[in-house]
């Protein structure tokens, strides 16, 4: 075993009580006494199942996260991914001590600071200054650690001109600055980092990426990484873990856990389009499916931006009907409902007349930035006139990462707008 | 299985020792405990007019109503050449501190609920700090006690003739034992309601009946000579006996037993730690009951 790993997490599962708090709990609470004192295992430890929430269960058991074994080496960028519900949250707050495990330990050779949600021990009625010595001291700093490091923080957030007016005066941007200011400041051995990115503006997000490389590269800390950002994982970790249903199912670089996590995300989602009525057009040919499918050919619905993707529009036919002249049009909307993005087979000199089941339409680049997209689909006719033959609004839910498309190792900002090919220059 | 690699900081496991209470630890977060005081103070009368008068006005005013139903009324009497006033208000003063101590802390994990959810530190932390921070509280309310007292020796007519006694030293013992008995009913409190809530229901009420028997109106030789049957109840009355004791100090009237003392104070010590073991057993996953 080489000496410098610095946490180890061995077997460790949290078993959680399902439904209400009431006469029942009690009696079980005594059942476990009993056994207690009489030297026995805990009755309840050996029910529970995995945690699938979608699935009505047997027990009232359960487990958030069940027999995670990982290790992690001084000055190493681990991340951790997973579906919301996966245990991440879980582990997290076992690791940040909030909670204990009930089966398995975990061991450490450092203090471990967590930014789990920033901004804990915030009081509103005092001042910005007050708040980072009293959130700083939360976090575990003392107070000649703070006070080397106040002026430092106070530039980090950019709020001087608020700092000595009470904290319920500021924005909520302004907040999570200077919460995160204080927290950027802190010098655990391992940091454990949670979704801090979610919150402020492109610039801030930039400055506190750029602060947790810092961290990790120049300083040899160890960093915990819990995030949806596959574009900031792949940007900032060596190693990630993935978690699937309270499980590890997935230990190895970055890259590979990502792409395994997307592939992971399979179709699961796609609806079944006939039976939606809410469509347009004449009804001959019937749009069944639409899958978004990625490099390795496997239907996803969340994709990094700047790679491969093929939607693939599956249908049922009439076949009395003889087919010609059939356009094919796919529209991209952002969340907002604007059109971002529109395809149509006839500019692309493409004539369809006898369809077996299915049209893709193959991107080489997917150009869009990090966001949520959704896709609207059409077939029509023009032998004479524009006939629409069948039109569907809202098919398929799309997320874009964002990537580093133009290779600088910059994660792109993530605008949720096309993404559109250049590059500057001067003379 | 002991070499060098082998020497982890701490661990987090799932089994739980009895007493599991790191002293280093705490020392560590000091100046965390210093900033919740400060919080504490700063921010408590925050946008109100009066602000720390407020600390006057509340036992300054009960003693007012005490004095006229108990003393007016009901005709209890207060000892040898004491007035009914500072009596009562020395009675309400440390009454006060211990009922302070032990409502601020019965509600530990319910109202810190949200940062204890988050990050970790000594949760012991927490309600050390509303004992410390009701001490300047409890201190601001002594002086204004002392203020009437001088008064009442000095400026009153007919003045009165009351002096402290020498024990009157041991008096910061007491405040420590009342903070220690606080601190400890309000840690196990605290720690059972996490689950069931019942009893923070019992403590509102609770802590009112308890004062009734608290010795905070009446002297305990009044009480024993008109309800002999019932003596008990409050002869073994920790608070009681602190209180009681405070006055003799102060005033010189009623009884300092020393074995009472002896007594409080091993009941004191006892409450204390039984309400740090139930804490500490909670503090590790008190976050999926609540």
């Amino acid at each position: 075993m080489s000496s410098d790993v610095i946490l180890k997490v061995e077997n460790v599962g949290k078993q959680y009580r399902l439904g209400l708090v009431g006469t029942g709990t009690i009696s079980h609470d005594l059942n476990r006494w009993w056994n207690s004192i009489r030297g026995k295992e805990d009755p309840y430890l050996k029910v529970g199942e995995s945690n699938n929430r979608s699935e009505k269960g047997n027990s009232d058991y359960v487990w958030a996260i069940k027999n995670i074994n990982f290790e992690v080496k001084r000055g190493e960028v681990l991340g951790i991914i997973g579906k919301n519900g996966a245990g991440k949250s879980t582990l997290l707050k076992i690791l940040s001590r909030v909670t204990g495990p009930t089966t398995g330990q975990i061991k450490t050779k450092g203090r471990i600071a967590s930014l789990l949600e920033v901004g804990t021990g915030f009081h509103p009625e005092m001042t910005g200054r007050e708040n980072i010595y009293l959130n700083g001291a939360i976090l575990g700093m003392t107070k000649a650690e703070i006070n080397s490091k106040i002026d430092e923080i106070i530039d980090f957030s950019g709020c001087l001109r608020y700092v000595d007016t009470p904290v319920k005066r500021y924005s909520s941007g302004m907040k999570v600055r200077l919460a995160f200011a204080v927290a950027a400041h802190l010098e655990p051995d391992i940091l454990v980092v949670d979704e801090v990115l979610a919150v402020g503006d492109a610039e801030f997000q930039k400055k506190a990426i750029g602060k947790m490389q810092d961290i990790s590269h120049s300083d040899g800390r160890t960093v915990l990484f819990v995030s949806h950002n596959m574009a900031a994982v792949k940007n900032l970790c060596s190693r990630a873990v993935v978690l699937d249903n309270g499980e590890s199912i997935f230990d190895g670089t970055s890259d590979q856990a990502v792409n395994f996590y997307l592939n992971l995300q399979s179709s699961k989602n796609t609806e079944n389009l006939l039976t939606r009525t809410d469509r347009k057009g004449t009804g001959e040919i019937r749009f069944s499916k639409v899958e978004l499918l990625n490099q390795d050919g496997n239907a996803v619905t969340e994709i990094i931006s700047g790679e491969y993707a093929k939607f693939r529009l599956h249908m049922v036919f009439n076949r009395d009907v003889n087919y010609k002249d059939l356009i094919f049009g796919l529209v991209i909307y952002d969340n907002n409902e604007n059109k971002i993005a529109d395809f149509y087979s006839d500019e692309m000199g493409i004539v369809f007349d006898n369809i077996d089941s299915y049209v893709d339409l193959e991107l080489n680049k997917l150009m869009l930035r990090g966001g949520d997209y959704y896709i609207a689909i059409a077939v029509q006719t023009a032998i004479r006139v524009v006939q629409q033959i069948d039109v569907i609004h809202h098919v398929l839910n799309i997320k874009v990462f964002s990537g580093d498309y133009w290779v600088s190792s910059k994660n792109n900002r993530a605008t949720n707008v096309a993404l559109i090919d250049g590059i500057f220059g001067a003379n | 299985m002991k070499t060098a690699e082998e020497h982890w900081l701490y661990t987090i496991s799932s089994k739980k020792k009895l007493i599991d209470f790191n002293f280093k630890e705490i020392w560590r977060y000091r100046d965390l405990l210093f900033l919740f005081v400060k919080r504490d103070i700063i921010t408590l009368y925050k946008q109100t007019v009066l602000g720390p008068l407020w600390y006057l006005i509340q036992p300054l005013f009960t003693s007012l109503i005490f004095t006229l139903i108990f003393n007016n009324l009901a005709d209890i009497p207060t000892g040898e050449g004491v007035p009914n006033f500072l009596f009562n208000l020395a009675g309400i003063t440390s009454w006060n501190y211990f009922k302070e101590c032990l409502v601020g802390t019965s509600d530990t994990f319910k109202k810190n609920e949200n940062i204890f959810g988050k990050v970790y530190f000594p949760r012991v932390i927490m309600p050390m700090s509303v004992v410390v921070s009701n001490l300047l509280k409890f201190g601001i309310q002594l002086l204004v006690l002392a203020i009437l007292y001088i008064y009442y020796v000095w400026f009153a007519e007919p003045s009165y003739n009351i002096a402290p006694q020498l024990n009157i030293l041991l008096f910061p013992f007491l405040v420590f034992l009342m903070a220690l008995l606080g601190l400890g009913l309000g840690m196990i409190i605290s720690s059972m309601t996490t689950k069931y809530r019942d009893l923070s229901f019992l403590v509102q009420f609770g802590v009112q009946l308890l004062m009734y028997g608290s010795a905070v109106m009446y002297p305990m030789a009044y009480f024993q000579k008109k309800l002999p049957d019932y003596y008990w109840l409050i002869e073994w009355n920790p608070i009681a006996i602190i209180v009681e004791s405070f006055r003799t100090m102060a005033f010189g009237v009623g009884s300092l037993d020393v074995n009472k003392l002896v007594y409080t104070t091993i009941i004191s010590v006892i409450v204390f730690l039984i309400g740090l073991v139930i804490f500490n057993k909670t503090e590790k996953s008190f976050i999926d009951t609540i």
